[in-house]
């Protein structure tokens, strides 16, 4: 299979599976005080040292969580804490920000979705606009995980400087794939997840500068400095730490190579397949990640295609059925319904190859053309 | 050859998809997502509940075969649930299925099949497709198993539709089916039968319905409360909403009187129910609007039919006069029953679907 959804999830790293696997003997609660539990928990703070120097944090502003959701969650909810005021957020968050800001706007806070331009990019004046005196905060996605739109973090930080609101970024999509550094993006809260850096499901962590003021949602035990009590995961913090090392030494070293194969794709997708085009080419974007409009073509449909062919790409965004729906980040760009149905979003890693690249531009303009060959016969005609 | 089999997660289109497989074809299984029903607790057992989902994916498991699910909500909001609430609203009794079938679920599924590679689609309904002998053309024919015959909800299928179409169950009864079912060890093999309209909720009448999503989909309903007549003008009572009646409909009217009294029309511009005694609701005569005709020896002139103008009521023979104008008079030989505007009017010869229309109100003589 040419997996080409990285943006969903990737691939375990074989070094982060080693260390899991090592890791399930390590049975103590980290926090026993008997070597057991004292093996554990120095593996967890291991793992904590690695994330941190992946975002530039200090260790102790690390907080781990199940997963970029319940980073997200803890943020809004905990950073909004039941008071009242104005929440200021893109039009194109991820549902683990939109959900819970709907939540808040039920609860009678009040919500402004700023909306990226029809280009893609995000005006980080047009965020700073929008907060008020009341407001009391603001989360923007660092990366966009649909088309892979940038949003301006330190613009939007350097904005707010001593306005005294904080500032939250869901930065899932960028780890790994863009630099991180918490100091100089000037964010308060940021969230991360294991997963999408060829770590494992269950994993992911909250940065929260120190002196922030977080309440706890989840009461307990006093894990994670109370903010998050449960006993450790300890088999994911440590795959985490270990993806989170290697995202970081690998980086540097790969990013471009990433960017050059989906250059490549995107352009000669582009170019052989007429009615084509890249939603946010204009933008600032994540290296790996390519969002394309195929005209009066169901991107769903070739979705199904490709899988047959062993490809694996995705499309929209799930709905309660479990079935797809227009991505509302590619509608949050202006374009219509249909337009944001036929958009198909490849996401590569460091896994992808130039061979997976050339296979995928070889297929792709073939199933195009079998999907516009016949569009459904015309309903509703007399046949004679 | 690959074919797409549209799998609703009933028993039906799984022993489909199951005998296309044992016969070697590389099949795909396509189940879709038409409806929401998220917000209704505690649903089963209707057509496209997520329950049904898991039963199509569940099947596709036990076959081996890749299953996808096309999301076509806004399509079937559009195209199957607005013109069967307008219907209602204009004082039709309307029936879903056949512009499902044709707008909907054989249009996407050969558009979602085509983009994937198939060279046929199938699905689990009770009808079949023969190459006329005659012409080359596809003949559309009921199901063998004359119990469970849907060719009356397929009458208007484009014959693009139907060339590129297989029905394998069509040749099978029930039993036949629920056997091969059973011997596969398919999850559904025992699942009962869904027979209702699949969007409207089990134990919700399709009234409620129309009253409930009337205004999500920008329709207006009548002033409350409505007038219940009889033919002669005379006011017998009232009634909240004309769309909770249907043509030949006699209980639940709400008016006491010494004899039967049946829904004989409806005036919907008055929110007016005329009711009358039992002869009052026969005909002698239909009309039938949008007629989709089939048979090369029916696009000439009139011709004899056994008509159907409800499902499982028994065919009468009649003379259908089509018009250009894509409308045709129906004359039955003897009267029938509770000729209900907006159902399907399908014309048989045998077991050949000859065509049909949507029965339209229109001039009755007793």
């Amino acid at each position: 299979m040419i997996y080409l959804d990285n943006n969903a999830s990737t691939s375990l790293d074989p070094e982060v599976r080693e260390a899991m696997t090592a890791a399930l003997d390590l049975y103590g609660n980290p926090s026993s005080v008997h070597s057991a539990g004292r093996r554990a928990r120095r593996a967890i703070e291991e793992a904590r040292d690695e994330v941190a120097r992946l975002i530039g944090s200090r260790p102790e502003e690390v907080f781990f969580t199940s997963g970029g959701t319940e980073a997200n969650s803890l943020a809004i909810f905990g950073t909004v804490s039941g008071r009242s005021g104005r929440v200021v957020t893109s039009a194109a968050e991820h549902p683990s920000v939109r959900a819970p800001v709907e939540r808040l706007a039920e609860s009678g806070v009040e919500t402004v979705a700023v909306r990226p331009g029809a280009d893609g990019s995000l005006d980080a004046g047009a965020v700073v606009d929008a907060v008020t005196p009341a407001t009391i905060l603001v989360t923007i996605m660092a990366a966009n995980n649909e088309y892979g739109g940038l949003y301006p973090v330190s613009g939007i930080a350097s904005g707010l400087r001593g306005r005294g609101v904080p500032f939250h970024t869901d930065a899932v999509q960028a780890a790994g794939r863009v630099p991180i550094d918490v100091a100089a993006w000037g964010v308060d809260l940021l969230s991360l997840s294991a997963h999408k850096i060829h770590g494992p499901k269950g994993a992911g962590a909250l940065y929260v500068r120190r002196g922030v003021p977080l309440e706890a949602h989840t009461p307990g035990g006093g894990q994670e400095k109370k903010i998050r009590a449960g006993t450790e995961n300890t088999v994911g913090i440590v795959g985490f730490g270990v993806a989170a090392r290697l995202a970081r030494e690998r980086l540097a070293r790969e990013a471009a190579g990433i960017a050059r194969l989906r250059d490549r794709l995107e352009h000669g997708l582009i170019e052989t397949i007429p009615g084509t085009r890249v939603v946010g080419v204009e933008a600032p974007r994540l290296p790996n990640t390519t969002a394309i409009l195929f005209e009066g073509v169901s991107g769903e449909a070739l979705l199904f295609r490709l899988d047959l062919e062993g490809v694996a790409v995705s499309v929209g965004s799930a709905c309660s059925s479990g079935t797809l729906a227009p991505s509302p980040a590619v509608l949050s760009l202006g374009f219509t319904r249909e337009q944001a149905k036929g958009v198909v979003r490849f996401s590569l890693s460091c896994q992808t190859t130039e061979a997976e690249i050339a296979s995928v531009l070889a297929l792709v303009p073939r199933v195009v053309a079998d999907a516009r060959a016949v569009r459904a016969p015309a309903p509703c005609r007399p046949d004679a | 050859m690959r074919i797409a089999v549209a799998m609703s997660g009933g028993v039906d289109s799984s022993v489909a998809a199951l005998l296309l497989a044992e016969s070697g074809h590389e099949v795909v299984g396509l189940s879709m997502q038409l409806w929401d029903h998220s917000s209704e607790s505690g649903r089963t057992g209707r057509c496209c509940t997520l329950d049904d989902l898991s039963d199509a994916r569940r099947v596709a498991w036990a076959l081996d075969i890749p299953h996808y699910v096309a999301n076509l909500e806004e399509e079937f909001r559009d195209d199957v649930v607005r013109p069967f609430v307008a219907s209602y609203l204009a004082g039709e009794t309307p029936i879903p299925c056949s512009a499902c079938n044709s707008k909907v679920k054989f249009a996407t599924l050969w558009d979602r099949a085509r983009a994937m590679g198939c060279e046929a689609v199938a699905t689990g309904h009770y009808a079949r497709v023969e190459k006329d002998p005659g012409t080359g053309r596809p003949a559309l024919r009921k199901g063998a198993d004359r119990e469970k015959d849907q060719s009356y909800f397929l009458y208007d299928l484009t014959e693009e539709q139907l060339a590129a179409v297989l029905f394998p169950v069509g040749s099978l009864t029930k039993a036949e089916v629920r056997a091969h079912a059973r011997r596969a060890n398919l999850p559904t093999a025992d699942k009962e039968e869904s027979q209702e309209i699949c969007f409207v909720p089990t134990g919700t009448r399709a009234g409620e319905f129309v009253q409930a999503a009337a205004p999500s989909l920008g329709l207006a309903l009548p002033a409350l409360p409505g007038v219940v007549e009889n033919a002669r003008g005379e006011r017998l009572g009232g009634h909240d909403g004309h769309f909770r009646f249907t043509v030949g409909q006699r209980r639940g009217i709400g008016v006491a009187s010494a004899e039967r009294l049946y829904v004989v029309s409806i005036d919907p511009a008055a929110n007016r129910v005329v009711v009358g005694a039992a002869n009052e609701i026969e005909s002698r005569e239909a009309e039938v609007a949008d007629v989709k005709l089939r048979s090369v020896d029916a696009t000439g002139g009139p011709f004899r039919a056994d008509v159907r103008v409800r499902h499982r009521a028994p065919e009468v023979p009649a003379t259908v006069f089509p018009r250009a104008d894509g409308t045709a008079r129906v004359v039955f030989d003897r009267p029938v029953r509770a000729v209900a505007p907006g159902q399907s009017c399908v014309f048989y010869r045998g077991d050949l679907v000859l065509g049909g229309g949507v029965l339209r109100s229109g001039p009755r003589s007793r």
